[in-house]
């Protein structure tokens, strides 16, 4: 069953805040990389280069307190380091667990590869994945720093599985290491997690698979803590109204892209965690003007009440230009504060959403 | 006694240096995909490719070479993309995996191609004589699937052109030892109860183009029984194709049992989506095993091959799969 979102939400409201009503903003994740980072990625491969690991890394700390300040100016009420130190949400996991290894690039469609790893013998928990990038961003941050983890779920079936029985199997053994980093998160100060589970989407009749990973996630974590699940470009009606049953606090999910046409699937039954629902684009160059996301905000409060809506931009933005990204982020949230001041003038009926 | 031959359908990964050199000249959206007219520069790095694919397979002794479809950026939908009369769509699904093909929307009549004849006389100028060539081709029911009718109107119009395209594409191939048709959608997509009938007509008439051995290749588990009946009785196939690997095995070795075989197999008993490379006296076994399961007195030919297209994995496990197979036909004979 659904955790308790009310009991974690409210450390996030900024002190300064200036409406009644609290949107929780926040983004997916990913965000473009500075141009000068993906060189500075290629130039530590380049043995006539100077250009060592130490300079790398002094690299990826500058771009993650970079981005992580962008987050702050475009004004999120919980940020993320643009996940500037992870190359792709599998490999970047993969390479830190053991059990896994790479034989190389294969085929995604056309000329798009993917790194696809191969689980060669049981995974275990070696050197903390996070704790290190979730220290660094939460010294340069003003905000609560929210962390995205790749489930148990994609970590398991997006690989080569050579080691166990079936795929199932692993998925459970990967979902007691994400227990563990997550209690180690925790202890090092994180209050927002976010477990994200694309490749659900391609396969919703395993949502029973998913749901016991999530519980093996969540095991001993406590309820000041909140737990949140991403998934993306799926048909949701196949996994609702089973995500109810999930013990997590926030789904999180991009609606935008199908023109919240599949809002009223998550209106009946009754939506039991928050919602947090992505209100721009991630896959179109063009930002959307505040008034345009407003109305998709409006969406939102057709499923939940406002003290149950999160706001975030449909999915990681990495793929956009970068200022893009940014002008994407600080509508959305100039957006919010607007809306949250029109549901405290009453100007917006949260019974009515739709209505002006 | 058997003649046990060791092949593959085809549809090999790039190898690592021509993903690199093939992205860079030709892009990563999808209006940069394969048109049918590429330029000489991307010619030449798929001569390479080729080249490469040849020598890969009589390295490890397989008894059929096969021209490998670098080129075939979209899967088995290939044919129809770089068509003349098709336009492609968005960027959809593959089966049930995390790959993805554009969608071809046929516009206009399916007229005589030649693409992958083109294709199958360089492979046989590569070969030189030194093992019998194996063409690949989408089979008519699968293509249909994967494939929009923007142009016949009617379902079985449209699969009636598609199966006549495909005769025609074969008539024009170089002297060739087996025709793979790939039928996966046989299994994933199956005819409509009564309708299985219209699938096996479209087979058989892209079949009867050729002298070759037939092997409609299934893939991604067991057919229904009804449909796999159909498929030994009418669709002109020396051999069917059987995915051993997926887990309702059971059902097959039921359906052959129950119904009977062509005269021929193929055994889909490597794994063309996991990396774990099978040991060949393991895949030997497996293929002693399931012969024993067959009341027939014996099979003209058992075809060892991986249950799908090999694109799916990174070249180095590709090629030993392809040693595995080859192997596997040795500790047989």
């Amino acid at each position: 069953m659904v955790r308790n979102p009310s009991a974690n939400r409210e450390q996030f409201r900024p002190h300064d805040h200036p409406n009644d009503a609290f949107l929780l903003t926040t983004v997916v994740g990913s965000y473009p990389k500075p141009k000068w980072l993906n060189r500075a990625d290629e130039l530590v491969d380049d043995p006539d280069s100077k250009f060592d690991e130490s300079d790398l890394e002094e690299a990826h700390d500058d771009a993650c307190r970079l981005i992580t300040h962008e987050h702050e100016r475009a004004g999120l009420d919980t940020v993320v380091d643009g996940e500037m130190r992870r190359n792709e949400m599998v490999e970047f996991f993969a390479d830190r667990i053991d059990g896994y290894e790479f034989n190389g690039p294969v085929k995604v469609w056309g000329h798009n590869y993917f790194d696809k790893p191969s689980v060669v013998e049981e995974v275990e928990y070696d050197e903390p994945w996070l704790v290190d990038e979730f220290e660094f961003t939460s010294d340069v941050s003003e905000r609560p720093v929210k962390v995205p983890i790749t489930g148990p779920y994609t970590l398991g079936f997006w690989a080569f599985n050579e080691a166990y029985p079936s795929t199932e199997e692993l998925v459970y053994d990967l979902a007691d290491l994400v227990n563990e980093e997550v209690e180690k998160l925790v202890e090092a100060g994180a209050r927002y997690i976010q477990i994200d589970e694309p490749a659900l989407a391609t396969t919703p009749e395993d949502h029973a698979i998913v749901g016991e990973a999530l519980e093996r996630i969540v095991s001993g974590i406590d309820e000041e803590v909140r737990i949140g699940l991403h998934v993306c470009y799926g048909d949701y009606s196949r996994i609702y109204p089973e995500i109810n049953d999930y013990p997590i606090d926030e789904f999180d999910v991009e609606l935008c892209n199908g023109d919240f046409e599949q809002i009223p699937t998550f209106t009946d039954p009754e939506f039991e965690p928050d919602l947090a629902l992505g209100v721009v684009d991630a896959h179109t160059a063009e930002v959307e003007p505040v008034e345009e996301i407003k109305e998709n905000i409006r969406q939102g409060l057709r499923v939940v009440p406002p003290e149950k809506l999160t706001i975030s931009p449909d999915c990681g933005l990495k793929l956009l230009p970068r200022d893009i990204a940014y002008g994407k982020t600080e509508n959305m949230v100039t957006a919010v504060r607007e809306i949250e001041a029109e549901i405290d003038s009453g100007a917006i009926d949260v019974e009515n959403p739709l209505d002006d | 006694m058997t003649e046990r031959v060791a092949a593959t359908p085809g549809l090999y990964p790039l190898p690592d240096w021509a993903k690199e050199t093939l992205s860079d000249l030709k892009g990563h959206q999808k209006g940069d995909l394969l048109s049918g007219d590429e330029s000489e520069a991307i010619v030449e790095e798929y001569a390479e490719v080729r080249a490469e694919y040849v020598d890969d397979q009589l390295d490890a002794g397989l008894d059929r070479v096969v021209e490998g479809q670098g080129r075939w950026d979209d899967m088995i939908a290939h044919p129809l993309t770089v068509h003349d009369s098709v336009e492609t769509g968005g960027i959809v699904r593959y089966y049930d995996n995390n790959n993805f093909y554009r969608d071809p929307r046929v516009v206009d009549d399916l007229d005589f191609s030649g693409d992958v004849a083109r294709e199958l006389e360089r492979a046989t100028d590569l070969i030189d004589g030194e093992a019998p060539l194996a063409a690949t081709l989408p089979g008519p029911y699968s293509l249909g699937e994967l494939a929009t009718d923007e142009h016949y109107g009617d379902e079985a119009e449209f699969q009636a052109a598609i199966a006549d395209f495909l005769a025609g594409e074969v008539e024009a191939f170089p002297a060739h030892e087996t025709l793979f048709l790939l039928e996966p959608s046989l299994v994933t997509d199956s005819p409509a109860e009564g309708e299985e009938s219209a699938a096996t007509d479209a087979i058989a008439t892209v079949a009867d183009a050729t002298d070759a051995d037939v092997v409609v290749q299934t893939a991604y588990g067991a057919l229904g029984e009804k449909l796999y009946a159909h498929l030994v009785d009418e669709a002109g196939a020396d051999a069917l194709g059987l995915d051993l690997v997926a887990g309702d095995r059971d059902d097959t070795v039921y359906n052959v049992q129950e119904f009977g075989a062509t005269d021929s197999l193929a055994l889909g008993l490597v794994d063309g989506q996991n990396t774990l490379v099978e040991e060949p006296e393991t895949v030997a076994e497996r293929v002693e095993w399931f012969e024993s399961q067959i009341p027939a007195e014996g099979f003209d030919r058992t075809y060892l091959t991986p249950n799908t297209e090999l694109f799916y994995l990174p070249t180095n496990k590709y090629r030993a799969k392809l040693n595995t197979l080859a192997a596997a036909a040795e500790v047989l004979d």
